[in-house]
């Protein structure tokens, strides 16, 4: 680099490259060999994703954004009362699932949502599949979109991530496969006619075409037990928090995208 | 949903056999068996009824080929939400323009996929949407113009249903 | 109330043709999909989607649209419009229940 402005050109360049709303998910693998489902999707898939004015899940996070601004529960509270602007939040989500001081366990960002709600609102918590704790899910983490996943260093979550590890490997259901089988062996091959892809959660919750509708990762790895014919996890379940902090685990590092479009 | 069924068939067929002494795909294909009992198949739609689909909304005009581009992806990663774009090749002025165009499928339960209408402020000729394919069928999109005559673009779309059946 | 996100360009010149896009959510339930329980899930549909550009001079049909049961679920719709000058777009979504949606948007030319 010869001159002084040519460092300072590349400089903003990388700013503005980095920029999480013009960041886009990577259709390659990473230096650890990792790729996004987004990679494995058809240009037109990508396109929906890419592009926030034909996102369906957008529709979500607008939903979300008001929520977040609407006075909930018999404290009257909306979560902008305590926290501000939604966008305060940003790199909050990155860390999840996160630990729980007053409970003593691990918990995911809905799990945190309804604690809030409980605790600070004082309203109910919200079933897993409501559309409105997606939506509150979904605008949260639409906040870090581009930043990467940095897992929560805590080391109180260990014991539960081990046992997600365990998880991942055990063979499961009538088919009697596990997770890894498919989604560290076989990934990038062909099951039927689709790409199985490494399985990253990077873009939760997101738009599922084949739902027609947002979900959340443990959504869809209820949907992967029964394709193997197992009895699914319950929502919430201590083994699905573990799957999901092994999961972040394992995808740590690569940029979130939420909210994601999948097949 | 075609190839649901008839894998719902050979499944029935087949003994159960155990994961350790099958291949994965035979595996599946039982798995398949004991999912898809409840789907429901209604009558697909025909050719015929694309034709004649086809014909009712050109109003008695020949259907000619050309100047309609409809874009669709020849292949789909899910046939729930497949964007389609319809281009059509108009200066869209007063003298000169597209009143109408629709889009008809082959397989689906019903042959109209949409209908667009365009008026005068529109501009260009060109509409976007997402539509669903039951399976791997033609698609057609007919643009009427002010004149009356009619002009068409015939694709072929191929829909792999997905891998894994599961339920929600 | 569904939701909805229109989208036109952020500055747009007199004379320009400009794309928008418009998404609402609304399941399309097509009436030939079971639930859980095996029974058909009953059919709602969005049908007919209207757009409407007014000024000082009136009101003009923009676009207009039929949908079936093939337009998938949270249906994206996205047309054209030659920008002549201010006023107002009006998007109107109905269907079955009684659904009926109406949404206005001001447009802006810059000359």
């Amino acid at each position: 680099m010869r001159y002084w402005w040519q460092f300072l050109w590349l400089l903003t360049l990388s700013a503005v490259i980095a920029h999480p709303l013009l960041a886009q998910p990577s259709t390659t693998e990473d230096n650890l060999g990792r790729r996004s489902g987004f990679a494995d999707m058809s240009p037109t898939t990508q396109a929906m994703q890419r592009d926030d004015r034909q996102n369906p899940a957008m529709l979500w996070v607008a939903d979300g954004e008001t929520l977040w601004n609407s006075p909930v529960g018999s404290a009257n509270k909306s979560c902008s009362s305590c926290h501000g602007p939604v966008a305060s939040l940003r790199g909050a989500v990155v860390r999840y699932p996160g630990f729980d001081a007053a409970s003593q366990k691990p918990v995911t960002l809905g799990e945190r949502i309804n604690l809030c709600r409980q605790r600070h609102q004082l309203a109910t918590s919200l079933l897993p599949q409501d559309q409105r704790l997606i939506a509150l899910e979904a605008v949260v983490a639409h906040q870090s979109r581009g930043m990467s996943i940095r897992p929560d260093p805590d080391t109180r979550l260990k014991p539960y991530r081990d046992r997600g590890e365990a998880l991942f490997s055990q063979r499961l259901g009538q088919l009697n496969l596990s997770c890894a089988q498919c989604h560290d062996q076989q990934a990038a091959r062909l099951l039927g006619g689709t790409v199985i892809p490494q399985a990253h959660p990077t873009g939760y919750p997101l738009y599922r075409l084949e739902w027609q509708g947002m979900g959340t990762l443990q959504r869809r790895l209820r949907n992967c037990m029964s394709g193997v014919r197992a009895e699914p996890f319950a929502y919430g379940s201590p083994d699905l928090v573990a799957l999901e902090l092994y999961l972040v685990q394992r995808a740590a590092g690569m940029p979130l995208e939420t909210p994601a479009v999948r097949p | 949903m075609l190839s649901i069924e008839s894998k719902t068939v050979r499944a029935i067929q087949t003994p159960l056999i155990s994961a350790s002494t099958t291949t994965r795909r035979q595996a599946l294909a039982v798995g398949l068996g004991l999912s898809a009992a409840v789907l429901v198949r209604p009558a697909a739609a025909t050719q015929d009824e694309m034709t004649q689909a086809m014909n009712a909304f050109a109003a008695g005009a020949r259907i000619q080929v050309g100047r309609v581009f409809l874009d669709v992806a020849r292949l789909v990663d899910n046939g729930n939400a497949v964007p389609a774009t319809v281009s059509v090749e108009s200066p869209m002025s007063p003298t000169d323009h597209v009143t109408a165009i629709a889009i008809f499928n082959e397989r689906n339960p019903q042959t109209e996929v949409a209908s667009f209408q365009l008026g005068p402020r529109g501009g260009l000729a060109k509409v976007s949407t997402r539509i669903r394919l039951a399976t791997t069928q033609k698609l057609a999109a007919v643009a009427r113009m002010n004149d009356g005559s009619c002009w068409s673009h015939t694709i072929e779309v191929f829909v792999t249903l997905a891998a894994c059946i599961e339920t929600d | 109330m569904a939701r909805t996100l229109i989208n036109l360009p952020k500055s747009i010149r007199r004379g320009d043709t400009v794309e928008i896009q418009t998404l609402i959510a609304h399941p399309m339930e097509t009436g030939y999909r079971p639930g859980s329980d095996g029974v058909i899930l009953a059919r709602d549909l969005i049908r007919h989607f209207k757009c409407f550009f007014s000024d000082a001079s009136g009101q003009d049909l923009v676009f207009s649209a039929e949908l079936f049961p093939a337009i998938s679920a949270n249906p994206y719709l996205a047309f054209h419009l030659r920008a002549t000058g201010n006023g107002t777009l009006t998007l109107i979504w109905e269907g079955d229940q009684g659904f009926r949606q109406t949404e206005t948007v001001a447009l802006q030319v810059t000359d």
